[in-house]
């Protein structure tokens, strides 16, 4: 095995380009795991974490512009206010140790269908893109709905880098709710994201765990906006029916496509995800609603 | 390869270090500071708890290349580097009797460390929460709760956050 050491983000991407085979690390709390149980024996090991832009963020233009390697322990205590949702699920990631190695860029690169991560990026809206590079063709950005293909696949070429990813700052509540065993330590059995986008009308939504891939609620995001445009609750604020929150509920349930595993069976799965469903969109609501009384 | 780096204020190399190798096994097994201790090797359980570069993480999943020239802390850097006493939370482990099996018991005092040193006056959750990550299966739980809020009231009592 060969140990990669680029001392910058050009050097990075001559080394991938030169061994395409290597396996980015960063926070290790993944690749680490797989080395110690021999699962995985990669040609070499292509280390980031003397790469420091990778471990910064900006905000631009309302975008936050997220380097693929700034820890949950980060996340959480510097940009809650602009990527609620994704804070709330980087809390719930791991324990404190592994907040402060682990990373959204570790997350996207393993394309695992449990990855926190990928739930609030994809309620955060179809605007979110992956960039990434190479040495040959430079930057691209990869819009988040055609970023994951499969179980641990994604988009990225061989010779391609995660460089960050590109979420625009919210303008309304998030929420993520996640299944396991306990508060700590989890693998998700199963999670959900939710995002109330006001400012052009729309709901994202994410499910983890319970898919070949991460994937949004189509269905449920479409009727969500159709009963808030009929009933022009985006303006008023009022209250959902609960036979809204049902609905929503049933349709987030239909957009699965779980198995039974080590972690739970399909139908528990499905059977959490109407549940987190109605409890992320009436948390969410609430706050709406709170927040255009207190506006008005 | 060769790793460099410091460990506890210390210079310390290892020579024929395999790429794939842990810092873990580096620090416990090339360069003598065995107080570090190995269970899980995948971050569940905390007993390998260091600091690297002032921030706590579990050694057995930090790739020995990336420790090239940083720092670490084990819970052999806790004591003091003079007289060898024990510093307050070590000491506050002893006296609450937080201490079974003593495996869990490293990774505990480094994390407990950071947080008395983040938070010199931690609530229960805060507490429950910092160590959530950090497994002792004698389940003494209960008497690691109490050294944390000892050590907590005496690093408060001296007015400093010197753990």
């Amino acid at each position: 095995m060969e140990f990669l050491r680029p001392a910058g983000w050009d050097e990075a991407l001559a080394a991938k380009a030169e061994c395409p085979t290597a396996l980015p690390i960063s926070g290790g709390t993944d690749v680490m795991v797989e080395i110690n149980f021999d699962v995985h024996r990669p040609a070499a090991l292509l280390d980031l974490n003397r790469v420091t832009e990778l471990a910064e963020w900006t905000i631009e233009d309302g975008v936050v512009r997220l380097g693929a390697a700034v820890p949950y322990a980060r996340i959480i205590e510097e940009l809650s206010g602009p990527l609620p949702g994704l804070a709330l699920a980087a809390h719930t990631v791991g324990s404190p140790q592994i907040r402060n190695r682990g990373t959204v860029g570790g997350n996207l690169g393993a394309a695992s269908p449990a990855g926190d991560s990928h739930p609030p990026l994809l309620a955060a809206g179809r605007d979110v893109a992956v960039e990434v590079a190479s040495r040959a063709r430079g930057t691209r950005l990869i819009p988040i709905d055609d970023f994951y293909l499969g179980v641990k696949r994604n988009a990225l070429a061989p010779d391609e880098l995660i460089r960050r990813v590109h979420v625009p700052v919210a303008d309304g509540p998030q929420q993520f709710s996640k299944i396991g065993t306990r508060n700590a330590m989890v693998i998700a059995v199963a999670a959900f994201g939710l995002a109330l986008h006001p400012r052009n009308r729309t709901v994202g939504t994410g499910i983890g765990s319970a898919a070949p891939t991460p994937r949004r609620a189509v269905e449920a995001e479409e009727y969500l906006r159709g009963v808030l445009e009929e009933q022009r609750l985006w303006e008023s604020g009022a209250p959902l029916g609960s036979e809204v929150v049902q609905r929503f509920g049933e349709l987030v349930r239909a957009a699965a496509a779980p198995i039974d595993d080590v972690r739970g069976t399909a139908d528990y799965r499905r059977h959490t995800l109407s549940v987190m469903a109605r409890r992320t969109l009436t948390w969410c609501w609430n706050d709406y609603g709170k927040q255009i009384r207190s506006a008005a | 390869m060769r790793v460099a780096f410091t460990a506890n204020g210390r210079p310390v190399e290892a020579d024929d270090v395999w790429e794939g190798e842990s810092l873990l096994y580096v620090l416990r097994e090339r360069v003598g500071l065995p107080g570090s201790k190995n269970a899980c090797e995948q971050g569940e359980c905390g007993s390998c708890t260091v600091y690297l570069d002032g921030v706590p993480v579990c050694a057995c999943l930090v790739a020995a290349g990336q420790v090239q020239d940083r720092e670490v802390r084990t819970v052999e850097g806790l004591a003091d580097p003079v007289s060898g006493d024990v510093g307050v939370v070590q000491q506050a482990f002893l006296d609450a009797g937080a201490v079974q099996c003593g495996f869990c018991t490293p990774g505990l005092l480094v994390q407990t460390h950071a947080l008395l040193a983040r938070d010199p006056r931690p609530g229960d959750t805060d507490i429950r929460e910092a160590l959530s990550g950090n497994l002792c299966r004698c389940t003494g739980y209960e008497k690691i709760m109490d050294a944390v809020r000892l050590a907590s009231a005496r690093v408060s009592a001296q007015g400093r956050g010197q753990a």
